[in-house]
């Protein structure tokens, strides 16, 4: 069974660009990305996205659709009726390249600016011993894609370009909260989270939440427990006193 | 004006404040209403100094707790009477203000009303009205950090309130009783314990903060536990505001004999 849909699509770069309209056939079991790749093979050959798995595991696809930031290669054609526009437009946090590809450098910046894994000192890369049970908070976050939806819809950096510099987001907070949690991590994370990537201009509303495709609870189980940490670094006395008392 | 609209900064040059579809605006609608009616209600009720105590069942209504006004009657006193009697200073204005403070650095109340009040962001990939935006980096918003100071005081009001509905067992005669107001009185303090139990804080003071759960393996049970109420942390919040208004408005309507409690033992 097909039909016919009415997509719109963003069509141009940094210099302009508009919503182009596009009369396009949709069969039975397909995603946005199909549509997509029927419009190139069709009426706009000079369409470009950026993709490669199809399979919701690379992260490349990442798009907002009708306003909303997705994968397109996991979002159902299924999901919209017959009759409904269905628009695709770049991410809007980012600069955009050329119709449906930006550029995603600050991540990449961001990610360079996280010190990595610190193994404690006299411990060498194959002595590493940790329980299940102290890892497997970790293991949730791993299953991070880096499709950077969730840096997208943050409000912290999509409607304030100018918090860029000074807050690194959640996916990297994140990786940060990750490394805290780290049974065999040796690095001191909690100023750094706070005073040198931004921890405090999370005003945890949980979009970042709200679109993960892996459903990672990065709000609840990252960024607050992490904002928690940084309490009980710099803003809780009664900890500070236990730690004094029973020398931890 | 939000960047997401801004020409200037590279991004796709795209005027619409957002092109989402479906009605991303009806969640902090309904925020504002619900929210907004509470503490309508909260607020008249605190400074109405009238239809709290029913003495026959020792029914004290958690708006009240505890009842240390000069104006309150003898017998819902528990703890003393020594704050003056004044029409601008709630009965249990020793509670009232931190069970606020609570609520109002909740990590679930802060998502509410920072998206319904404040509209950072009204809903998600919609751009928010506002030109600058710092956060909770900064005076008053840091102040949100405090949160835990007011978890351990939500935690002694609770056990407040859990005297409370357990003294209502006992009539003023000195008997056992039970009516439908010592159900509505348990079932609030239950809901109560697990709303500040399923705190994000108390799952990071009870064990979030460990790294080594398997040194710890009682906090860390404790830990999932809390983890299980605290993914329930919204549901609960909501709860506990139907909660308490129910068995303040069903203690007022019994106290003021608009009708009686229904007794089932005494």
């Amino acid at each position: 069974m097909s039909h016919w849909h009415h997509f719109r699509v963003w069509r141009g770069d940094q210099g302009g660009g508009k919503l182009e309209d596009y009369p396009v056939e949709v069969n039975e079991g397909e995603v946005v990305l199909d549509i997509i790749h029927r419009l190139q093979q069709t009426e706009a050959n000079d369409l470009a996205c950026r993709w490669n798995c199809k399979a919701g595991k690379c992260g490349s696809c990442s798009v907002e659709i009708n306003g909303k930031p997705r994968l397109a290669c996991m979002t159902r054609m299924s999901t919209f009726a017959d009759d409904e526009v269905v628009t695709v437009t770049p991410l809007r946090t980012f600069p955009v390249i050329r119709d449906l590809v930006t550029d995603v450098e600050f991540n990449y910046v961001k990610a360079r600016e996280v010190p990595a894994f610190a193994p404690p000192e006299g411990v060498a890369p194959g002595e590493y011993r940790m329980q299940q049970v102290d890892v497997e908070r970790s293991q949730e976050f791993r299953k991070c894609i880096e499709c950077y939806l969730c840096q997208n819809t943050c409000h912290a950096v999509r409607d304030h370009e100018e918090n860029k510099e000074a807050f690194s987001g959640p996916r990297y907070l994140m990786r940060i909260a990750e490394l805290d949690m780290h049974p065999l991590d040796a690095a001191d994370r909690k100023d750094m989270a706070q005073d040198d990537h931004g921890l405090g201009y999370c005003n945890i509303t949980k979009c970042c939440t709200e679109v993960c495709p892996e459903h990672i609870k990065i709000t609840d189980n990252a960024l607050i427990p992490m904002k928690e940490r940084v309490v009980d670094r710099k803003y809780d006395p009664i900890v500070w006193l236990g730690n004094k008392l029973f020398r931890r | 004006m939000s960047s997401t609209t801004d020409m200037a900064a590279g991004r796709a040059q795209i005027a619409a404040r957002t092109l989402r579809t479906d009605r991303w605006w009806l969640p902090p609608l309904l925020n504002v209403a619900g929210l907004g009616a509470w503490v309508v209600y909260a607020t008249v009720r605190a400074f109405m100094q009238n239809w709290y105590f029913v003495p026959e069942y020792n029914y004290l209504t958690p708006f009240y707790s505890p009842c240390v006004s000069n104006g309150c009657v003898e017998q819902a006193a528990h703890f003393g009477r020594f704050l003056p009697d004044v029409w601008w200073l709630p009965y249990a204005a020793i509670s009232l203000p931190f069970l606020l403070l609570f609520r109002l650095t909740c990590y679930y109340y802060r998502k509410a009303y920072y998206r319904a009040f404040w509209g950072s962001p009204p809903a998600c990939a919609v751009a928010e009205p506002h030109g600058k935006y710092t956060g909770e980096t900064r005076f008053p918003l840091i102040l949100q950090n405090l949160h835990r100071y007011f978890f351990y005081i939500a935690a002694l009001i609770s056990l407040l309130n859990t005297y409370d509905a357990v003294k209502a067992f006992i009539k003023d005669d000195g008997s056992f009783g039970l009516g439908l107001g010592n159900i509505i009185l348990v079932a609030n303090v239950v809901l109560l314990w697990l709303y500040t139990a399923s705190c994000h804080s108390c799952r990071s003071i009870i064990g979030g903060r460990l790294n080594h759960f398997s040194k710890h393996p009682v906090r860390y049970k404790a830990w999932v536990g809390v983890s299980r109420l605290n993914a329930k942390h919204m549901q609960l919040a909501w709860a506990t505001l139907a909660s308490l208004a129910i068995t303040d408005a069903y203690v007022m309507c019994v106290s003021a004999g608009w009708f009686s409690d229904l007794r089932i033992v005494g």
